[in-house]
């Protein structure tokens, strides 16, 4: 029974729609190791929805889960209200879901621009040889996909970068770039794996305050993990927080925050 | 000649060139930028539309005439038309610094009365949001880019594009309002007022009148035969009066093209890309260009390397005497041409400055070696001396008469005197109309008939008749054994070194003269990659003993280099420290346009001044920092305090 009730509203006063995704009972096992166990929570339309946990909690497993890379061996997960059955990569970028990675994977030899066109490509409709050709058609495909790029380009603030080559920039706006290709894809949905791992504190803020921009401009739907408490908090509108594999906090950040079984496994407690 | 003449009667104001130039030449491009990756460019008949649509727009909106209009944000066709807009309703604007914090807008907003705020972003937008509590007159806020605006309350808040189309569905309504109100704008009406960026106390509002800008774009745009062909890039801050002259005034009385980059990041991209034909950067500019330039030589290969030095040395040798029309012989001549083709044209290209016919640079000193390198590239760059108070220009340097050491000739229709104590005083159509609110500042700088206060000390050369600058008229002091006391000419000649960014000299009525010195970090930083040094922060670098080495080597050069000249050589720096942050105008350390402001920075580092004079080895100092959002910090750090060697000039007298 999915829940398709109108979704509530935030305190800064956004209206969150229906619920787009839910995991359903998840377990995912990899040989004798249950990387998650028995999971549920829901993925609501306009939300920021964080999976926070400790190290090794199965965080970028749910994601996998989420992203249709990962196949559970128990429990279905339901988009836009229909069990979704398992797909190829290419398949779930076609359903308008986007993600990045951990550690970046993007084009390390193409430049800025290429590596955000990559992006483009479940848009293009045209076959390859009159790519190849580029006449007609391909031409005007190729100046609307561009475009499109482009305003990412802006959205991102990376203009001055357009023409570099992956390889030659830091960390920081890397994982910059790799936002920028997933939002050229005009996902509903953008799925998020530590997009601030590894950096300094001015470049947190500067990818907080875009997370918040692209929720707000594009109403795209966010899921993302992430270590980084206070970063989490402040981002998102509801938090599930995980830990060995199971679910052991779901809820709007203050509730998570009073959370006794969250407390503990973030500040350790004493098995006895 | 005289049909043009004709013309050119009744243009007292600048909406009256923009309908000029809209009807004369309409399909000629006005202004360009780059969005998207792609350059946008608009006509002057649809830079005209688009204003006036603003114009009808902020009429709407119920803007008055005599109402002051700021506008805040980088470069862009959209805020320049904001201006003329302003004026087209009677309004005034009043450019601002867009990287100033929130409560150095508040004393501006509050002082001028803005009733309206045209701002680039939501950056500002929450600035003056910020602040508005302490705006009694603030109305009505117009912002550009509607990104993340979406949920603020727009009472008060409006965006650019819907105020020009409110302004389009009340043309028919509205339209006779505007045209009586661009009638009404005479020469004597205020065209713009500009804040001076202040080495001293609060802000000063500059009431420019049209007289002042039309007048001085006129005879600017003569002097140097600028075209309706030529193209500049504007980037330069938007409150600066430079910036004002060139992209408003000289753009609209000569009709050039005005383009902006797409970003503050992009900028030395987009100058490739448009080729300016007029440029105008201060010296720090070049400085970092030419530091940038050897640096990446010093990454080539040797053939390469080899083959620059090599033309660079010619072209140092016969480069400037081309460029000023001297006799050179044919076969060095020859040699320049093939240096052109092999090294200069190349370089120029990358830099930029292929089609440069016209380049200035101002504000500050710029070191010889600097100027000579590019005049010897064959791009022709020139000094020019000017405050706000002038409408820009007091003199500059005309073609086939440019030096380092001078600032040039008086410009057009400028008088200048020198008084007693070596002020240099001027009187022009350009200067200022008042101080606005502040008679008494507006009394102490201008007389009764018309001559202004550069504040500057200088003398007029006997033979050349180019002025030269010596130092700030209330900088210059004296020593306590009465020698002349010149800070900034000392701290020029330190600054010329590539790794010396900014330099503070201390010793207004002292027995020696002591100095603040603060790395460029570009520079050490690359010096230290290829030496495989290592360092964790700025200030770490600041106080490793080897860039203390090179930095007192600098200064003893200094040293002796000032000892030559008689007059000055009791300002040989005595002791120094290399600073552990950068000096910056977030800390209100620098001017807005990076003037140092020497009591502030007295007051501030009181402790490490004392430490010079008294002979201590190192000083232990905490001082605050204000980060670019205004939030405040502090960082410690123990400095060393460093002597230098002096050449004595007791010494010297006895021997002569």
């Amino acid at each position: 029974m999915l829940d398709q009730t109108d979704g509530y509203v935030t305190a800064d006063g956004r209206q969150i729609g229906p619920v787009v995704m839910e995991m359903r009972n998840i377990t995912l096992r990899f040989g004798g190791v249950e990387a998650i166990k028995d999971i549920s929570f829901d993925i609501r339309e306009g939300e920021i929805r964080a999976i926070i946990g400790p190290n090794g909690a199965g965080k970028s497993s749910m994601l996998n889960v989420i992203s249709g890379f990962y196949v559970p061996q128990e429990g279905q997960v339901y988009y836009k209200g229909a069990p979704r059955p398992p797909m190829k990569p290419f398949e779930v970028a076609r359903q308008g879901i986007a993600r990045t990675f951990q550690n970046i994977a993007l084009f390390e030899g193409m430049s800025v621009l290429d590596n955000v066109m990559t992006g483009r490509l479940t848009h293009m409709k045209t076959g390859m040889l009159a790519q190849a050709l580029w006449k007609g058609k391909a031409e005007d495909e190729e100046t609307a996909n561009r475009e499109v790029a482009e305003k990412i380009i802006d959205f991102l603030e990376i203009q001055a970068i357009r023409k570099t080559p992956v390889s030659r920039l830091p960390y920081g706006l890397k994982k910059r770039v790799e936002l920028a290709r997933a939002l050229a894809a005009e996902p509903s949905l953008l799925l998020l794996d530590e997009p601030m791992a590894g950096m300094n504190v001015e470049e947190k803020e500067d990818m907080s305050r875009f997370i918040l921009d692209v929720n707000d401009e594009f109403g795209t739907t966010i899921a993302l993990i992430e270590h980084d408490m206070g970063v989490v908090m402040d981002l998102s509108d509801r938090v599930v927080v995980m830990d060995y594999g199971k679910k052991i906090g779901d809820g709007t950040p203050d509730e998570v925050r009073s959370n006794q079984d969250v407390i503990d496994a973030y500040l350790g407690v004493s098995h006895d | 000649m005289t049909a043009e003449m004709a013309n050119q009667t009744g243009m007292t104001s600048i909406p009256a060139l923009l309908l000029r130039n809209a009807s004369q030449f309409g399909s000629a491009p006005a202004y360009r930028e780059k969005e998207f990756g792609i350059w946008q460019s608009w006509t002057w008949s649809e830079t005209l539309e688009e204003t006036e649509a603003l114009a009808l727009g902020m009429l709407d909106l119920g803007l008055a005439p005599g109402d002051h209009v700021a506008i805040i944000g980088r470069n862009r066709p959209y805020l320049y038309w904001s201006m003329i807009a302003a004026e087209m309703c009677g309004a005034i604007p009043v450019p601002l610094y867009q990287d100033a914090v929130a409560e150095e807008m508040a004393y501006v907003l509050d002082h001028c009365g803005a009733r309206f705020v045209v701002v680039g972003d939501q950056e500002q937008v929450d600035k003056v949001i910020e602040v508005q509590a302490q705006l009694p007159e603030f109305e009505q806020m117009i912002y550009l880019d509607p990104r993340g605006l979406r949920k603020y309350d727009h009472s008060k808040l409006h965006q650019y594009s819907h105020v020009q189309d409110a302004g389009r569905a009340k043309r028919d309504e509205l339209m006779g309002t505007i045209k009586e109100r661009i009638a009404a704008l005479d020469y004597d009406s205020t065209c713009v007022m500009l804040y001076t960026s202040g080495t001293t106390g609060k802000p000063k509002g500059v009431v420019l009148s049209n007289r002042n800008v039309i007048e001085t774009s006129k005879s600017s745009s003569e002097f140097d035969d600028l075209r309706r062909s030529d193209e500049i890039l504007a980037y330069l801050p938007m409150a600066w009066v430079g910036d004002f002259i060139f992209s408003v005034g000289q753009a609209l009385w000569t009709g050039f093209c005005t383009n902006c980059p797409e970003s503050a990041d992009t900028m030395h991209v987009d100058l490739r890309e448009i080729g300016p034909t007029y440029y105008f950067a201060p010296p720090r500019v070049f400085e970092m260009q030419l530091t940038q330039v050897m640096i990446r030589m010093e990454d080539a290969g040797r053939f390469k390397q080899w083959l620059f030095h090599r033309f660079m040395d010619h072209a140092r040798k016969v480069g400037p005497a081309i460029l000023d029309g001297l006799p050179v012989s044919a076969m060095d001549r020859l040699k320049y041409r093939l240096g052109e083709l092999m090294i200069y044209g190349p370089l120029k290209n990358t830099l930029g400055f292929s089609n440069v016919r016209v380049g200035y640079t101002a504000g500050e000193a710029i070191g010889p070696e600097i100027f000579d390198f590019y005049r010897s590239l064959g791009i022709n760059l020139k000094q020019l001396y000017g405050q706000t108070e002038a409408t820009v220009f007091i003199t500059a340097q005309p073609d086939g008469e440019v030096r380092s050491d001078t600032v040039g000739v008086a410009s057009p229709g400028v008088e200048l005197k020198i008084a007693e104590n070596g002020e240099v005083f001027y009187r022009s159509p350009g200067v200022f109309v008042e101080y606005y609110k502040n008679p008494e500042s507006t009394a102490g700088t201008k007389d009764a008939d018309g001559w202004v206060a550069t504040g500057d000390a200088g003398f007029i050369e006997k033979d050349s008749g180019h002025l030269r600058i010596i130092d700030r008229a209330k900088d210059v002091g004296q020593m306590a054994s009465g020698a002349l006391f010149a800070p900034k000419y000392v701290e020029n000649k330190l600054k010329f070194y590539p790794n010396i960014l900014e330099a503070v000299v201390f010793g207004n009525g002292k027995d020696e003269c002591t100095a603040f010195i603060n790395i460029d970090l570009t520079a050490v930083g690359n010096w230290a990659e290829r030496n495989n040094i290592g360092y964790g922060s700025y200030q770490e670098l600041a106080q490793h003993p080897q860039v203390l080495e090179t930095i007192q080597g600098h200064v003893e050069e200094v040293n002796r280099s000032v000892a030559e000249d008689e007059m000055l050589s009791g300002c040989q720096v005595h002791r120094f420290v290399v600073l552990h942050k950068e000096l910056d105008a977030d800390d209100g350390e620098l001017t807005r346009t990076r003037k140092v402001r020497r009591r502030i920075i007295e007051e501030k580092y009181a402790d490490i001044i004392a430490a010079l004079y008294d002979g201590s080895s190192e000083i232990s100092t905490t001082t605050e920092v204000t980060y670019e959002d205004g939030r405040k910090g502090s960082i410690s750090a123990t400095l060393e305090v460093r002597s230098a060697s002096v050449t004595s000039a007791t010494q010297k007298m006895a021997a002569e």
